[in-house]
């Protein structure tokens, strides 16, 4: 079995069963959709929320234009949007901050701009493990669909 | 935002400033002698800051100090095991088997060093300068460094896609230890840091 690593503002598709790996996401967003019909599975890694500034070189750094985008080479792969599922992952305060309300929130935006921009494409989020103060590497398995969440001083968890 | 050439070596300069104060108040504050080297200054983008530091997973302890004033800002330090132990263990002469067993204690220490080490680092770009900058109260998490530093690099992507990353090392009773440290200053702040050097961005 092969591991396909997404990095930073990245996105992979694989088929299956290659399994999509993504390491150490603190305030950043993994977005895990799968195909189980078409055997299709893609990962984003997402570090913002909106592309405001039509940034076409790096789409995979926003939520709104990465997941979009995502899917819609899915769909070039056969994959179809009605049978997509998504899971979700990421988004943590890793600094807490006082007296700085703007500083810190990132993770909140992006976790509420994947799910906005899910919402929009019509695909269902299956399970999350988002928000609190810690780091996540993120595992999604393309043949069962599991995402297996590895955090610091914390046991495995699958989603 | 584009830097070119110049703005890079302004803002190495910047980073260059005050590094020394910074390892001298640490030698200061642990009443051992420290040797260092010149620190190296680079301005590396995510990707490069995580092979220096060992990995995406690998374990350090953030501290997150947020500057105001004339010009606005964050400092991340990132600590590594064996610094860690290095100060613990002179400053309290506790033996650290893994972060994991890190006690209250030891982390107010810790938050405390770095706060005094970013605010002489600080002070030294302030008084060059002739900017006031006044230092918050630090945050401190201790994860996997790619979690630590994705938080940060978000909240200043919108300034540049690269930060200035100084990397110290210094030498200890034969022990070799490097601390990181990453400065981020906002849009506006970079401006106002290049305008002080005679630079228009």
């Amino acid at each position: 079995m092969t591991n396909v690593t997404v990095g930073i503002s990245d996105m992979k598709i694989v088929h299956s069963p290659e399994v999509l790996i993504s390491y150490a996401l603190g305030s950043c967003v993994g977005i895990c959709i799968i195909d189980k019909i078409a055997r299709i599975a893609g990962m984003a890694h997402i570090m913002l929320a909106y592309n405001n500034d039509r940034d076409k070189i790096n789409i995979f750094k926003y939520a709104d234009t990465g997941i979009t985008e995502m899917v819609r080479k899915m769909e070039l792969l056969g994959g179809m949007k009605l049978r997509m599922t998504a899971k979700i992952a990421g988004g943590a305060k890793m600094f807490e901050i006082k007296g700085s309300s703007a500083f810190g929130n990132i993770g909140e935006r992006n976790i509420a701009a994947t799910k906005e921009t899910l919402e929009k494409l019509k695909i269902r989020i299956l399970s999350e493990d988002v928000g609190e103060n810690y780091g996540r590497t993120i595992i999604f398995d393309s043949l069962s669909g599991n995402l297996t969440i590895k955090a610091y001083g914390k046991q495995l968890k699958i989603i | 935002m584009e830097l070119n050439e110049v703005h890079i070596d302004i803002l190495k300069e910047v980073g260059n400033i005050g590094a020394g104060n910074a390892a001298t108040s640490l030698s200061d504050m642990l009443s051992k002698r420290i040797e260092m080297n010149v620190p190296e200054v680079s301005l590396l983008n995510y990707n490069d800051i995580i092979e220096s530091i060992g990995g995406a997973e690998n374990v350090v302890v953030g501290v997150l100090i947020c500057f105001e004033g004339d010009i606005e800002g964050v400092i991340l330090f990132l600590l590594k095991k064996e610094f860690v132990h290095l100060i613990l263990n002179t400053l309290l002469g506790t033996e650290l088997k893994s972060f994991e067993e890190i006690s209250d204690l030891e982390l107010s220490a810790l938050s405390e060093i770095s706060n005094i080490m970013v605010s002489s680092y600080v002070n030294a770009i302030s008084s060059l300068t002739d900017m006031k900058i006044q230092v918050m109260v630090p945050s401190l998490n201790i994860d996997m460094s790619g979690a630590l530093l994705d938080a940060v690099t978000a909240e200043f992507s919108e300034a540049a896609s690269k930060v200035v990353f100084i990397k110290e090392k210094y030498y200890c009773q034969n022990e070799m230890v490097y601390s990181y440290m990453l400065l981020l200053p906002d849009k506006q702040s970079l401006k106002i840091i290049m305008k002080k050097f005679g630079m228009d961005i």
